[in-house]
């Protein structure tokens, strides 16, 4: 067990220090979210009045998008580089990779989460920084990136893998998303805490069944 | 194997005449529904077909699920037959549906969740064929579109879920007694008997067009194989 946990935390690690150095995806999400912020703004007019409601849906979209542009790309530099295949010759459980590229993926999307966040509160006024808030944002992001990264693993083994990722995953990340944000939206509007227990409960449930399924069929992805 | 089986053209002429019986109890032998008016009959076929799609992408789930263990490529034809098949039949509901929606709710369509829900299991499936597509290598693409048969399927009634917590309006016709406000009704007994009538014509129809649809998959891989010799030949 012990082992096993080393051997993720190397994944996790090798992932983190390619991107210190390179910088180059975590910098792109960020831009790419500030951006998608921006559009909305313009889109639906987005004033003071108007944010209230729309604001876990704003945040939840620019995650999402920012997300996916992430997974591709985390995914994408293993398969150009023949990263994969060295990966796999290493002698652990295959779901180590997963579990590794996962929780980095989770890390970047968190990161991103981290600054998009006070600058959203900062621009709209919104009351961001309360646990259950934040507690739904993590949430959130562990079930988006569960499934994110078992597909973006698929994907980059496809022809079409450029465009193929946000087709597989937005439809079968929907539940995750509906409840996202309704919870974000319960928390910034100040909602007695029973009504939003069942939104948490289907993300938890969310989290488990496609985390432990993903863990279950990575063999398969894998395999040559 | 190339010899179209006996039994596979005995089930084509039962399925024929079932959806023909069918048809026939729905035109002329059930009773128009008091309320709704003719619209109603589209009931009918609207649950067969929606049936039929659920169905067909159980059915690619569990042929997934077998060829992820058993590795034999008969699953993959069956699981992507089957998707192929329910996406059109579950595009039927939807359709019939938004006819029955429109005098009865007064709209083509509403996002109520169940309506919700069938439009993205349609894009969920529309998802499994674009995968398909974009691999090549017939073992990987068999890998893949098994696992998303699978995925799509625990997702789907979560995402029913989630969008049920919102609100509903879609008539719960069997065992409830508030949907009468919603265009939902009670069954008399030759309404019963169309309607379990229609569901097992289908079903019947969906095995009958799914073992064709094998056929054709396995013809094809016969085909290729064919080819592949003929060119090793130098022909």
């Amino acid at each position: 067990m012990k082992s096993y946990l080393n051997a993720i935390r190397a994944v996790i690690w090798k992932d983190l220090t390619a991107e210190w150095r390179t910088r180059e995806n975590l910098s792109a999400m960020l831009v790419f979210a500030l951006l998608v912020i921006l559009i909305f703004n313009f889109a639906l007019e987005l004033d003071i009045q108007a944010q209230e409601s729309l604001s876990a849906g704003v945040l939840w979209a620019t995650f999402i998008f920012a997300g996916t542009i992430g997974l591709n790309r985390s995914l994408a530099v293993e398969k150009d580089r023949g990263c994969l295949d060295g990966l796999l010759l290493a002698p652990v459980d295959r779901s180590v990779i997963y579990f590794g590229k996962a929780i980095g993926n989770l890390i970047f999307m968190l990161l991103v989460e981290i600054i998009v966040l006070p600058v959203y509160s900062f621009l709209y006024q919104v009351p961001v920084f309360q646990p259950g808030f934040l507690l739904v944002v993590v949430l959130g992001s562990i079930g988006y990136v569960a499934v994110g990264t078992l597909l973006a693993t698929m994907v980059i083994q496809a022809r079409t893998r450029d465009i193929l990722l946000p087709i597989l995953l937005f439809p079968l990340s929907l539940p995750v998303i509906i409840a996202a944000v309704k919870a974000s939206q319960g928390f910034l509007l100040m909602v007695p805490l029973t009504e939003i227990s069942a939104w948490l409960n289907l993300l938890i449930v969310y989290d488990l069944i496609f985390t432990a399924a993903a863990f279950m069929v990575f063999d398969f992805v894998v395999e040559e | 194997m190339n010899e179209k089986p006996n039994l596979l053209t005995i089930l084509d002429v039962v399925a024929g005449l079932m959806i023909l019986v069918a048809a026939g109890l729905v035109f002329f032998y059930v009773p128009v529904e008091v309320m709704m008016g003719s619209v109603q009959k589209v009931f009918y076929f609207h649950v067969a077909t929606a049936w039929v799609g659920m169905l067909g992408f159980l059915v690619a789930a569990i042929a997934g699920v077998v060829y992820l263990r058993k590795g034999n490529l008969l699953w993959d034809i069956a699981g992507n037959g089957a998707v192929e098949i329910s996406l059109i039949f579950f595009l039927t509901a939807i359709v019939l549906g938004s006819i029955w929606a429109r005098p009865i709710w007064n709209t083509w369509w509403t996002w109520e969740p169940r309506l919700t829900t069938a439009a993205i299991v349609e894009l969920i499936y529309a998802a499994y064929l674009l995968l398909r597509q974009g691999v090549d290598d017939p073992e990987r693409r068999a890998r893949f579109s098994a696992i998303y048969a699978i995925f799509g399927f625990f997702s789907v009634p979560l995402t029913f879920i989630s969008i049920r917590m919102l609100r509903t309006i879609h008539p719960v016709v069997i065992g409830s007694a508030e949907a009468a406000s919603q265009g939902g009704f009670n069954m008399d007994s030759p309404m019963k008997l169309t309607f379990f009538f229609s569901l097992a014509a289908f079903t019947v129809f969906f095995a009958d067009l799914l073992w064709h649809r094998i056929r054709l998959g396995q013809l094809r891989a016969e085909v290729d194989v064919l080819r592949i010799d003929s060119y090793s030949k130098g022909e």
